[in-house]
Formats: C-alpha cells, structure tokens, sequence
C-alpha cells in the first residue's frame, strides 16, 4: 500500500516533471533508464521495487517492454557481461533497442526472479503510466484493460486520472472502469455499489451483463434487487438489439433476392415465361466482373478499386446481349407456350453453366473487393458491413432506376402496354416483338448486375446461378408479377422472415418453412401479392 | 363395367405395348439365367438392372405423361414422389438388415446407432412387414399428392405458378431429408441393403425376378393408363388441358379431375421408386433434387407427350444416351442434354412419337392425296405470334400476361 501511494505521487508528479522537456533531459533520462535498467540484474526485491519505482516515474514509453518482461518472468541477467535482456522466443533482446543480441558461448543467463507483490506493482505501474499518458488511445486501452480486470487496488488510481481526463470518451470509460471495479469490490458500502449499477448497465452489451452477473452472486437483498432490475433492462435491450440486428441481416438477404429476382419479374410480368436461364445470367455477369477485374489488374492496376464500377455497365451490356440473343434465337418460337419456354430455358441454362466449366473450370474464381467495400462498421449496436451496406444500396438503385424506365420512358410505356393487353398494345401500333426482345434484354442485363454485386458474398462458380434460381422463383411467384413493388415486398418480406426464423429453427429447417409458407400462400392468393387485375379470363 | 373399360382401354397399340413388355419381363430374366455365360443371347446380370432401372424411369415418366400430357399440368415436382416410394421401399430394406449391419444392432439400422437413437422413430415401425411397406410406397405419394393438389387446384393455381410450387415441395423435401434428425439417414440416405423378401438382393436370380417386375409393374402401368385416357374421364381430362376454363363453364369439376390424375400418377411415381431402389442398391435425398424432376420431364417431352408409348420411348433414349456420354464424353454431356431440352421443344414439340406420325401421314398422303393443315413452321408461329395468321384466331398463340 505505501509503495503504491508513493508511486501514485510520483505519477502525480509525472507530468510536471516531464513538461521542460529538452534534447539536455531527454539524454540524461535515457542514461538514467538503462542505470536502472543494469542495475536490476544484481537488485535484491527491495531493490527492484525502488527500480520499478524509478522507473515508472520516468514516464518514458521506453521502460514498457522492461517492465512488462519483468512482471511476465521473461527478463534475464547474462551473468558474465551483467547485461540485461528479454526473452522473446528462442532469441534475447536489448531491452531498450529492443534489437535481437547474439549470445556468447560462455553466456549464463539467469532469470530476475519477482514475487507477487511486485508483480502487482510492476501491473499498477504499467497500467498507471498508460492511463496518464499524452495519448488519448492510450489512456482508453488503459481503461478498457482496467475494466477487464477490475481490482479494487485501482480505484484511487482510476480517481485521479478521471479528475485530471478531459476527452469525453476517455473519462466515460474510466468512470466505466470505476463503476465495474466499485461493483465488484465487497468491501464498498452498498449505497455505492448501487450507484455503480447503472453507470456499468450503460456500458451495455454482453460484458455489462457478465459483470452484473457476477456481482449478483453474493450480492446483499438491495443490491440484488437492483443488479435484478438493471439486468432485466439490459437484457429487453438486447433483445431489440438482435432483433434490429436480424432485420439488417434480412435487409441484406432480401436485397440480394431482389437483384436476383427483378430481372425474372420483368421478363415473367411481360412475356408470361419463367426464364430457367436467369440464374445463368447472375453467373456470366459474375464472370464478367470476374473477367474486368483480371483485365485491370494487368493493364491499369491503379483502377482497381473502381473495377466493380467498371465491371457494372460491362456485365449489364454482355447479359443483355445475350439475353436479346436467348429472345430472338430460341424464345420466339416459344411464344404462347409457357411451360415448353420454361424447359427450352432450362436446357440453355444447362449448356451456358457447362460451357462457363469448361472455360474456367469447375473451382471458385475471386473477385477482390475495393477497399471501400471491405471492412465494417458499428451503427451503436449494430454491426454491418461495408459490401453488405454497399448492397442494400445498389439494389435499391436498381430497384428505383428500373421503377423511372418502367413509369418514364417510352420503352417503359410499351412494356407495360404488352403486360396489360398484348393483342391490344399490337393493335396500337406497337411492335410487341421488340418490346419482348427488349425486355428480355434489360431483365437478362439486370441479372447481369446482380451479378456483379454477387461476387462480393459468394463464391464465383459455375453453379452460382443454381444457388439463387429457386429463391428467386419464390420471390416472383410470393410478389406477384406486373407490378414492381410486388417484387420488392417479397423479396425483402422473404429475406427479413428466412433470418428471423434462423435463431429458431435452424437455417436448413428455417428455409424449408418458408418453402411451405409459400406454397400455403399460393393457395391463398394463386396470383402473388400484387397481382395485375384483369376482367379477361385465364386462357 | 370394368370388363367395358377394359375392352375401351385394350386398343391396338395398348395390346401391342402391354405384350412387348410381358415379353421382356419373360424373355430378358430367362436370357440371364438359362443362357450361360458367354453364348451367344446372355444378358448379363449387370445389364438386366440398368434395364430394370431404365423401366423405372419409364414408369415414372409415364406417370408425369398422365398430368402433363393428358392433363395439361406440368409437375415440376414428380421426383419427389419417386423418392418417397423408394424410401419407403429403402425403409424396408434397412430393416431386413437385422444384425448384419456394421453396428450389429437387432432393430435399428447402422445409421441411427451411430446417430444416437434409443429406439425406432414412429414412422419406421411396421416397416419390416413386406406388405405393410408396399402399401406405404402406394399411399405416402398418394397422399401427399392429394393433400397439396387438393389444395392447389382447389385454389385454381395453375401453369407456370403450379409448375414453380411443385419445384418448391421438391426442393422442400430435398432440404428435409438432408437433415439428420428427420431419421431417414441424412445426405448418405439409405443403403447397404441385404435381403427382399428373405432373398440376397444381389443375387442373380433376385436382380432377374426385379427385372421381372418392373416390366410387368409397367405393362400394368400402361393398361391403367390406358382405360384411363380411353375413358370419358380421360376424354374430360383433355378437355381441361386443352380449354380449362371451358371445360369449368360445362360444368365439370376441372379441380378434381386434375386431382385424381395428379394422384394416380402420383402413385404410379411411388410405385417407380420402389422397383428402382432394390436394383440400384441406395436412395438418398439427391433424388429429390429439383434438376432430376425437370429431366424427367425431358425424357416425357422427348419421346411425345400426350402419347402412351412417347414417355416409355423417351425414358429409354434419354438414359441409353445419358449412360454412354457419362462414359465415354462425360464433359460434353451437360452440353447435350441441354441441347436436347432447347432441340426438343424447338423442333419436336410432339416428341418422337410426333415425329412417325408426320412421317406416316406424309406417306399416307403421297398415296391419297387429301388436305390436312401442317403444324405451324417457325415463320408461321411468328405470324400467329403478331396475329396476322386468321388461321391463330380462336386458338392460343399468344404469351399470356398474368391475368
């Protein structure tokens, strides 16, 4: 105890001694370190408490490997030079260089042996001199350590450093630190612990709750009661925590769906025919991007972070190309018979995933992704990802950019005379085959950018468009057809259900209900959500 | 009345159908098992199960011909009946087992030893009686059939919706039955079978005798559906594929009788994947994959749906194909059975069978010459297409939108 009052003095005293700094001081304080530092290999503990002491108070960043070394039983005396180095690995270092020494033969080393007591006042010490450091990140690890353990020892330490703290975030996480070490300490008064409570429940999250916890064990009946209370608000908090968290993860499910399912709802809305191909175009514009980025990092590496950008119109214009291809060459001479459309689809879906096999071959290709797609975020509980994020709005781009062609652009008015009255539309004067051709374009083209978008969560491999078919089906048929927003309500209806049931029932078992839901929904409304009203009859 | 029925159904092509079958369910076993090795005529014991596994595809190709071809309602979903007729027959193989299994337990098979049962989930009991198993490959398809078309039909969910919810009951039970906890094995399914009926199912003369069934299971299949298209029924039944809300306006149940069909083949598909499990020695639950009832469908358009002997034909050609590309071209034979999907739909809408009889009538017409209309050429269906063909009124030639 009197050695930590002492060494808090010192500390006190720390950023007093070091304001004057100069070039003069700065080398008497380096000598003066690596003194102490020789000095340690012949010190008896008394000693080597003084040393700590010493050099705790020099403040200096330089004395942290020594002093942790010394706690951690990593130093040693090389008995025959008397020099003092740290054991890291199979190899010994300078300890103030921190540069690796090549041992002698005759070299005889020896362990500085410290006790407990030591070892606690080397921790203090430490802990001391980060917490009163001149760099704010500093100070903050220095708390956060502080409150992973808490040791009642720390408390004045923690007072003095909160009195003289002036970066808000810092002093929340001393105070923090504080209130879980009063908490935890028994020999405070009740009234005191009490008034932690809340302090260490603001703190949140599931550390908050294993704190409190704990301190619940054999806390007395008051302060029970309010552990109870601050649990109980802690875990409700939760609780909408992960539920908002489930909903952010089915956001980002539901955006993938809808990329993977407009598409097939604008050639399904317009022409009545399932295109078993669509998955096929996701894929190709996978590989497209797959391919754009290969083609940059050869020839212009300094636009590799903008590959994606570049890769977007690149996979809508080949999948549209070959979706107009698809239209003229196979699906027009299918027209008025769905079900036969749905089976010639197929079998291109079959070829086009061979013939991508047999040119890259069945394993994963790699899209890397830019740098401002990587990494996360904290949104205050959340935790969302760049390229989840970075989805969630592409497809909401795509989503309203083919809202504004479908409402404001001529070809848009076509389509949707074609969707509503076909042999009407024709009798207007509108070249209902252009119109297909078209449409089969921009929906195999949106396929593309789903594509693109793909690459960044999955796996490019020739069966990725077999992964997202069937989804995408469901989407279309629980949306309904004709209407875009039918779309979207599905896919992010079906998107936010899937991760919702996950927690309960497993994702395999989760998926398979959604399944049945759906076919249970069909039955219900044989027509999706939205359907188009009508007064023809089917047929 | 049956007697009646039975005359209706036994038409000149049926009888010729039914015998070439009863022939082959004679004459292959015999080849097999009377005719050593090596003369000339053996069949060998191999071959006769890849047959009998070509005859259970055939059967249940015929079954999907009954809902898509004469019924107008394309099951993107008949997999799913086939497996569950053949788990139902892999349940009783598993029992047979008894003490042999890797494990040595008395009642339970290896799978659930090692996956910690205590004792036999319900669903398993029972399955040890030949009978009883037989009976559950006929009613677990059946049933299921009934109870999702009820609905469906009830509903008037129909065309591509239908086609896409029997794709989503398949992909459900494939999920399903991947799963360990549902007790049907997980993904390894069910295997290592020893005994059928108290006989080694590999021996030569079992594999024969499976032979056997399956031939007759298919001659049986052919008859039914034959007094089954032959009937009014039957004639209804094409009625609603040809002009469903017309047939609803005369006042028929169109919701029933696409359910009886629906059922029957279901059934029919159960009874398929009884007779295929025995002589392939497993089943698991790739057999429900999504991809495998859409080839079915392949092999029924192939051959000529709307027809009898179409879907046989086509069951055979396909998997003849299919065996010798994945042996000597296994790359190219994804290539191959997508051309034929886009090839097949393109240019024989009416399958093989279409195909002779365009030959025939075109050397019935050289003889006595006689106007018939020929099936719309490509250019022609574009002009039906932009309804300037008068010929198109009246019948559907254009994309329907949802309506």
């Amino acid at each position: 105890m009197l050695i930590l009052r002492a060494l808090r003095l010192v500390l006190l005293a720390l950023p007093f001694l070091l304001l004057p700094s100069n070039a003069i001081r700065a080398q008497d304080a380096a000598t003066d370190i690596s003194a102490a530092i020789q000095a340690m290999g012949e010190a008896n503990l008394r000693e080597l408490e003084q040393i700590v002491a010493d050099l705790a108070a020099t403040g200096s960043d330089t004395v942290v490997p020594v002093l942790t070394a010394l706690g951690d039983g990593n130093l040693y005396l090389e008995e025959t030079s008397g020099a003092v180095l740290i054991e890291r690995g199979s190899a010994y270092l300078d300890p103030l260089s921190g540069e690796p020494v090549e041992l002698g033969a005759d070299a005889d080393l020896s362990k500085i042996r410290v006790n407990n007591g030591l070892r606690r006042d080397i921790a203090a010490a430490l802990a001391g001199m980060t917490l009163m450091s001149d760099n704010p990140a500093r100070r903050l690890t220095a708390a956060q350590g502080f409150m992973a353990n808490p040791d009642p020892a720390n408390i004045p330490l923690l007072d003095e450093a909160i009195a003289a703290e002036t970066d808000a975030n810092v002093l929340a996480a001393m105070q923090a630190a504080r209130a879980v070490t009063i908490l935890g300490d028994e020999e405070q008064s009740v009234a005191d612990r009490q008034a932690a409570v809340p302090l260490v429940a603001s703190g949140g999250g599931r550390n908050a709750l294993t704190v409190l916890n704990a301190a619940l064990i054999d806390a007395p009946e008051e302060l029970a009661s309010t552990i109870q209370s601050a649990i109980a608000g802690l875990e409700q908090e939760r609780a909408i925590w992960s539920a908002l968290q489930n909903v952010w993860f089915g956001l980002s499910l539901g955006s993938v769906l809808l990329l993977a399912a407009i598409g097939l709802a604008i050639t399904f809305g317009v022409m009545g025919v399932i295109n078993m191909a669509h998955g096929e175009m996701v894929m190709l514009g996978a590989y497209t991007t797959f391919i754009v980025q290969l083609v940059i990092r050869q020839n212009f590496p300094g636009l590799l972070d903008y590959s994606l950008l570049i890769a977007l119109p690149c996979a809508f214009l080949v999948t549209g190309a070959i979706g107009v291809g698809i239209e003229r060459g196979i699906i027009r001479w299918l027209y008025g018979r769905p079900l036969e459309t749905l089976l010639a689809t197929w079998g291109l879906s079959l070829i086009l995933q061979q013939t991508v096999r047999s040119i890259f071959g069945p394993t994963n290709q790699m899209v890397i992704a830019p740098t401002w797609m990587s990494g996360s975020t904290e949104f205050f509980g959340l935790s969302i990802t760049y390229g989840r994020f970075w989805i969630v709005i592409f497809a909401l781009i795509v989503f309203f950019m083919l809202l504004l062609i479908l409402n404001r652009t001529p070809l848009g008015l076509q389509m949707r005379a074609v969707t509503q009255n076909r042999r009407m539309a024709s009798a207007m004067g509108i070249r209902t085959p252009f119109v297909d051709a078209m449409t089969f374009g921009l929906g195999s083209g949106i396929a593309g950018l789903a594509g693109v978008a793909l690459t960044q969560i999955d796996n490019i491999s020739p069966n990725l468009g077999q992964n997202y078919i069937i989804d995408s089906f469901m989407v279309v048929v629980f949306g309904g057809v004709g209407n875009l927003w039918g779309t979207l309500v599905g896919a992010i209806t079906l998107g936010v259900a899937n991760k919702f049931l996950e927690p309960y029932a497993g994702a395999v078992l989760g998926k398979i209900l959604i399944l049945v839901l759906i076919i249970l929904f069909i039955q219900r409304r044989p027509r999706g959500l939205f359907a188009l009203k009508g007064r023809a009859v089917e047929q | 009345m049956l007697t009646q029925a039975l005359f209706r159904a036994l038409d000149k092509k049926a009888i010729w159908v039914i015998a070439i079958f009863l022939a082959v369910a004679v004459l292959v076993p015999m080849a097999n098992l009377l005719i050593p090795p090596g003369q000339f005529g053996h069949v060998p014991t191999y071959l006769v199960s890849l047959m009998g596994k070509y005859l259970a595809y055939a059967i249940l190709a015929l079954a999907l011909d009954l809902v898509w071809g004469y019924c107008g309602i394309l099951s993107l979903g008949h997999g799913a009946f086939f497996a569950l007729g053949g788990y139902a027959m892999g349940m009783y193989l598993m029992r047979q087992i008894g003490t042999r299994g890797v494990y040595g337990h008395p009642v339970l098979p290896d799978f659930m030893v090692f996956l910690n049962y205590s004792e036999l989930p319900w669903f398993w009991l029972g399955m040890d009686n030949f009978w009883f198993a037989m009976l559950m490959v006929v009613f677990v398809p059946g049933l299921l059939a009934f109870v999702f078309g009820f609905f469906a039909f009830r509903s008037r969910v129909t065309g591509v919706y239908l086609s896409i919810i029997t794709q989503a009951m398949t992909f459900a039970l494939l999920l399903a039955f991947f799963r360990n906890d549902m007790g049907f094995g997980g993904n390894n399914g069910l295997t290592d079978f020893k005994d059928i009926l108290g006989v080694s199912v590999q021996a030569q003369s079992t594999r024969a005798t499976l032979f056997a069934a399956t031939a007759i299971a298919l001659a049986l299949s052919v008859l039914v559906c034959s007094m089954i298209v032959n009937s009014k029924l039957g004639k209804v039944m094409v009625a609603v594929r040809d002009a469903e809300s017309r047939t609803r306006f005369l006042g028929y149940r169109v919701e029933y009788v696409k359910l009886f069909a629906f059922t029957v083949s279901a059934i029919m598909a159960g009874i398929a994947g009884a007779l295929y499990v025995p002589q392939v020695g497993i089943i698991n639950p790739s057999e429900f994959d999504p991809a495998n009832s859409i080839e079915v469908v392949i092999w029924t358009a192939v051959g000529g749906r709307g027809t009898l002997i179409g879907p046989i034909i086509g069951a055979i050609v396909v998997n003849l194909g299919k065996s010798w590309f994945t042996t000597t071209l296994p790359e190219l034979w994804l290539f191959a059975l997508g051309a034929l999907f886009v090839f097949t739909t393109l240019f024989l809408p009416k399958g093989i069978v279409g195909l002779w009889h365009q030959a025939r009538d075109r050397m019935r017409r050289r003889t006595e010459p006689e106007e018939r209309p020929e099936p719309p050429t490509p250019a022609q269906s574009a002009d039906i297409e932009r309804g300037e063909d008068p010929a198109s009124f009246g019948h559907e030639a254009q994309p329907k939108p949802a309506e």
